[in-house]
Order: C-alpha cells, then sequence, then structure tokens
C-alpha cells in the first residue's frame, strides 16, 4: 500500500463513493489470509521433529517434511534436531572446524582442571557426544538443559578421575574413564529426565598441568634410558657370548681330531708292530740282525764323518779334533 | 435477520472485550501458574497447560515454571576437616514442588536462588569442614590400577565416605531445612561440580608432583643400570663357564685317546717288550743320524766286531 497515499488525500476532496476503503480491507483482509495461510505451513527437516503445542499444550509430534497446524496464536511449533549428534567441548572450543581446525585460545583450566584419587592435578579435556532421544522430555522437564548437561558432565568425569591415580589417568585409564563417564552420565540424564541419549563420552586429551608437564617428560626420558642401557648389555651380551660357543665346540672339536688322531696312529702302529712281530717269530735272530744292519746301512752314510776305533784304545776321546762340533765342559 | 446480526455483533464485541480484559489466558506446556485476584491467591494452582479463562480485570495470571531449574553455586573457598584450601563449585536441580507456597513465600525464583544459596552454600561448607579432602575427591576405595610398577600403591589413602555419600548428606539436609521452611520448592539432586587447590596451595602440589616424578625416573634410570650390570655379569659369567666348559671336554677327550692310545701300544708291544725296544731304537737311530754327526764306533759294536774276529 502506498503510505504517501492518506496524505495526500484532502479531506475537502474526500468523496463519498468509498472505492478506496473497499480496496483497503480487501487488501488488508487477503494480507492478514497470506499471513494465517503462512503462519500454518511448516517444513521440517529430515533431522527434525516438530513439537507442535496448542495454546501451550502439547498436542502432536510433526515428522519430516511439510506440516500444517492452526494459525499463529493458537498453535506453535518447536524444532528439536532428534537425528543429529549434538556435541559439548569441555576445556577447549572449536573455533572452526575443518581440515585445520582452529581452537579458541582462551583458557579454559577451570574447566578441565581436576584432582585425581592421589590428590594429584590433571588437565583433562573432553567432548560429550548425545543425541536428545526424546524431545518432549528435553523440551518440558528440565529448564535450560544444556547448561544442566555441562553441569553433570564435570561433576562426572570430576567423580570418575576422583576415583583414579594421575598415572592411571595420563596412560591407561583411558578407555575405562570414558565407559564409566558415559555410564554415570546417562544415569544422571535419566534421573533429571533431560531426554538426552549419551552416545559417547570422548577424552581429548589428559595432561600434567603445564609447570609439572616436564617432570612427566622426563620419566618417560628416563624410561627409555632404562631401555636403552638394558639394550645395549644385552647386545654387547649377545655380541660376545654366541662368538665364544662357537670357540668352545672349535676347541672341543680340535680336541676329538687329536683323539681320532691318537688312536689311529696307535692301531696303525700296533698293526705294524704286529705285522713284523708276526714275521720276526719265525725267525727271530736272522730277522733281528737283518733289521739291524739294514737300519745301519741307512743311517752310517748318512753320516760324514766315521771314526772307527779299537777296542782296547784308551783315552783316545779327548784327543780327538771333533771339527765343526763345539765341545763344552 | 437484523436481530441475528446484531447478536453476532454483540459476541464479537463481548469477546474482544473480554480478551481485552484478561479473561484467556494461556499455560505452556512447562508452565503453573496461580490466580490472584488483587494479589490475593484464588482457587487451586493451575497445573495443565492450555487455554484457560479467568474473570477479567480483577485476576492476574501468574505463571511459574513446572521444570527442573538450575541453581549454581559460587565458587566458595573452603577448609577442609584436614585443613585444606580448596574452592568448591556446587550445582543443583530444584522444581516448584507447590506454586503457591512458593508465591507465598518466595514470591519468585529470585526469592528462592538466595535461599538456595543460603541454605545450600552452608550446608557444602558445613559437611566438607567436617571431613578431610580425600572423601570429597574419591568415590569408592578403588584400587588403583598402575601402568608401571614406579608408583607405590602405599600411598592409597582409604576412605570412609566418599563424595556420593558426602553430596548425599548436603543434598538431605538441606533437603530437611526446605521442608521445614515450607517454601514450596524440591531438591531433585546436589553435586559438586569443581573441586580445585587454591591458588598458594597449587603450587606446593605442583612441586610435589615433580618431586614425586623425578623420585620415579630416577629409580627408572637405576633399573636401568642394575639391569645392564646384571646382564653385563652373567655375560662374564657365561663366558668362562663356556670357555671352562669346553677345555673341560677337550682334555677329556685328549686324555681317554691318550689312554686309549696308550692301551693299545701297550696291549700291541707288551707281546715282546724286547723286541718292541729293538725295533723303537732302531727308528730313533734313523732319525737322529744325519749328515753333522760324527759316528764313533769301536771295534766293540756289533756291527765292527768282525772286522776283529770273524766269529
Amino acid at each position: 500500500m502506498d503510505n504517501q497515499g492518506p496524505r495526500t488525500i484532502d479531506i475537502g476532496d474526500f468523496r463519498p463513493g468509498k472505492p478506496p476503503t473497499k480496496v483497503i480491507l480487501t487488501g488488508a483482509l487477503l494480507l492478514i489470509g497470506a499471513l494465517v495461510l503462512f503462519s500454518a505451513v511448516f517444513t521440517i527437516q529430515p533431522e527434525e521433529v516438530g513439537i507442535v503445542l496448542r495454546f501451550g499444550k502439547y498436542t502432536r509430534t510433526a515428522e519430516p517434511g511439510l506440516n500444517f497446524k492452526l494459525p499463529a496464536p493458537m498453535e506453535k511449533v518447536l524444532k528439536v534436531p532428534v537425528q543429529r549428534q549434538l556435541k559439548q567441548e569441555f576445556g577447549f572450543q572449536t573455533m572452526e572446524a575443518g581440515v585445520k581446525t582452529r581452537y579458541s585460545a582462551r583458557d579454559f583450566v577451570d574447566e578441565s582442571l581436576m584432582l585425581t584419587g592421589d590428590l594429584n592435578v590433571v588437565v583433562v579435556e573432553w567432548i560429550a557426544q548425545y543425541r536428545v532421544a526424546d524431545p518432549y522430555k528435553y523440551l518440558f522437564r528440565v529448564r535450560n538443559v544444556t547448561k544442566t548437561f555441562r553441569d553433570m558432565n564435570e561433576a562426572v568425569m570430576r567423580a570418575v578421575v576422583g576415583d583414579r591415580s594421575v598415572d592411571e589417568v595420563i596412560t591407561i585409564g583411558r578407555l575405562e574413564i570414558e565407559n564409566q563417564a558415559k555410564f554415570m552420565l546417562q544415569e544422571l540424564c535419566n534421573q533429571y529426565e533431560t531426554g538426552i541419549q549419551v552416545e559417547q563420552i570422548v577424552l581429548r586429551s589428559v595432561d600434567p598441568p603445564d609447570p609439572v608437564k616436564p617432570s612427566f617428560n622426563e620419566v618417560n626420558q628416563a624410561e627409555q634410558e632404562r631401555e636403552r642401557a638394558i639394550n645395549e648389555a644385552r647386545g654387547e651380551y649377545n655380541r660376545v657370548i654366541p662368538k665364544a660357543r662357537g670357540e668352545a665346540d672349535q676347541a672341543i672339536e680340535q680336541a676329538e681330531g687329536y683323539a681320532i688322531d691318537r688312536v689311529n696312529r696307535a692301531k696303525g702302529d700296533a698293526a705294524l708292530f704286529d705285522e713284523v712281530y708276526a714275521a720276526y717269530r719265525r725267525a727271530p735272530e736272522v730277522t733281528r740282525r737283518r733289521i739291524f744292519l739294514e737300519t745301519m746301512e741307512t743311517i752310517y752314510p748318512a753320516m760324514q764323518r766315521k771314526i772307527l776305533l779299537d777296542s782296547g784304545l784308551q783315552g783316545v776321546l779327548p784327543l780327538l779334533q771333533l771339527d765343526g762340533a763345539e765341545v763344552k765342559k | 435477520m437484523k436481530q441475528a446480526s446484531l447478536f453476532a455483533v454483540l459476541v464479537i464485541v463481548l469477546l474482544i472485550v473480554a480478551a481485552l480484559g484478561g479473561a484467556f489466558y494461556k499455560v505452556e506446556e512447562w508452565q503453573q501458574v496461580i490466580i490472584t485476584q488483587f494479589g490475593r491467591p484464588v482457587g487451586d494452582p493451575v497445573t495443565s497447560p492450555g487455554l484457560k479463562i479467568k474473570t477479567p480485570f480483577v485476576q492476574t495470571a501468574n505463571c511459574f515454571e513446572k521444570r527442573f531449574l538450575e541453581w549454581d553455586g559460587d565458587p566458595n573457598q573452603v577448609t577442609t576437616k584436614d585443613k585444606r584450601f580448596i574452592w568448591v563449585d556446587t550445582y543443583a536441580r530444584w522444581r516448584i514442588s507447590d506454586p503457591l507456597l512458593f508465591f507465598q513465600r518466595l514470591t519468585n525464583e529470585l526469592g528462592a536462588q538466595s535461599r538456595l544459596d543460603d541454605i545450600l552454600n552452608g550446608e557444602t561448607r558445613t559437611t566438607i569442614a567436617k571431613h578431610d579432602l580425600i572423601e570429597l575427591v574419591r568415590s569408592s576405595n578403588r584400587e588403583f590400577i598402575s601402568s608401571t610398577d614406579a608408583t607405590d600403591l602405599e600411598d592409597q589413602e582409604e576412605i570412609v565416605y566418599g563424595r556420593a555419600v558426602l553430596q548425599a548428606e548436603v543434598l538431605e539436609t538441606a533437603k530437611k531445612r526446605i521442608a521445614e521452611a515450607d517454601l514450596g520448592i524440591e531438591l531433585l539432586d546436589f553435586q559438586i561440580k569443581r573441586i580445585n587447590y587454591v591458588e598458594q596451595v597449587r603450587t606446593d602440589v605442583y612441586a610435589r608432583m615433580i618431586s614425586e616424578r623425578q623420585r620415579i625416573a630416577e629409580k627408572y634410570r637405576s633399573e636401568g643400570a642394575g639391569e645392564a650390570a646384571r646382564i653385563l655379569g652373567s655375560k662374564d659369567r657365561d663366558l668362562k663357564e663356556i670357555t671352562s666348559e669346553a677345555y673341560r671336554q677337550a682334555q677329556e677327550v685328549r686324555g681317554t685317546a691318550d689312554a686309549a692310545s696308550t692301551a693299545i701300544y701297550a696291549e700291541a708291544y707288551n707281546r715282546d717288550p724286547s723286541f718292541y725296544a729293538f725295533l723303537k731304537s732302531m727308528e730313533t737311530y734313523e732319525l737322529t743320524a744325519d749328515a753333522n754327526s760324527i759316528l764313533i764306533l769301536t771295534t766293540d759294536s756289533d756291527l765292527l766286531r768282525f772286522m776283529k774276529s770273524k766269529q
């Protein structure tokens, strides 16, 4: 409608034909009709349901798609994303999710600092993933559900961490903490009638507080050092012992070689002796003499100087010029 | 006809007047309503949602929450029985159970919050002051599982009550006080949200944690050195054992062989020791005589005896 119109119309020009009034009335009616129609139609997204209230009273749940209701003042619709996984972050805040997720630089230390069962302090950051399982309860049983849910998370996580040692929380206890926190949180959710289904608790990080961190690293380092010292000693052991074993085997084998050699030689010598002896037995005197003479035959020519003395000669030895041989007293 | 249309107009006008005067009011799903007439409550509380009617102009609808409401305690500095200074942050859930009483005693939520502050903060303080810190932190005497042998399990403190019991104690006493005061509200739950050391204590705790870790680190290092020494020692021992064992075996083998050969020789040569002596001597002569040897023979010798006599 032209809002300049009414001003330019002079009162004096007002004719009693009343066509403008009719136009205005029809226009207004049309507009109201459009508005009414507009407020009677609504869409529910696939992951949502619509809770329809008539004069504040819950009447029905609208499923995803195009839906109709009574126009505005009479019926009202509240949309609840029942299929979507919602999450709450504790101790940190995602500013911008993506490939390179950015986190808020704000310090959430009050939220994440907690005491362990041995009265030490740890910083725990976690995520609670949940779904709205019962939209009616979610809307109408607890005011400010999100805040309530966050409070419950903090209380539960501290109860769980408070029953464990700092060592356990930081190292091996993570999965168990997640499971127990989820269990306890679900119980609280049911007790408060929040209509929330806890899907998962994920510990993002569990760390000692910053001032204490270096000493925790030192423990890791010391653990590595221990392993290294042991490995080095084992290396040294392995370097020496197998070699010694081989050498030992070698010595034994050598001894066995010696043994075989000795015995075989003895057997050979014995066999030789047996043979010779058998022949000798047949003509002892002759054989003995023959062997003697044969031996002499081989050895005499080998020696270059020969001195023959009569057996009756006495004291000749000192006078001998034993050339080439040194005589020592 | 004219009368009918007149009637219709009258009804519409009446309805408009009634609406403007507040004859209709809406109760939302999460609300309950007390109707007051010139400030004085009349009738029962309206707890079911929908469109309702009241007397226009003279009556007012006062809406209250039907849902569970939050109460968030201020972070409180408290001292435990074992004189530890901590911050405690609590929360509770409550609801308006009797709107009429609530309206009469507390008027609105603000009033309720401040009464809850008084009661819950006080009870929290009292309960905590009666117990050691460990009772507040731990929920059970569950034994710690240690990832390393380095943590001493003996410093695990035993608890008598635990967090849950303490929370329940605060809840019960607070419930009792609320019931006695007839406030028309009901506590659902009370939880300790956060416990932290106050700043000065925190520094001490950090120092203690650091020294504890250093102790563990030292233990690891010395374990490493000890284990290495043990391995090196057993290396030396094994080495000695292996070499001496090999020596023993070799000597045994040699000895057995020597004995065997000696026996063989003895058996063979024993048949005629003099012949053996003769043969062996002959062999020895052959081995000892060479170009440098000088042979001195007298005619007494076996070989030369024929030089002097043909006998």
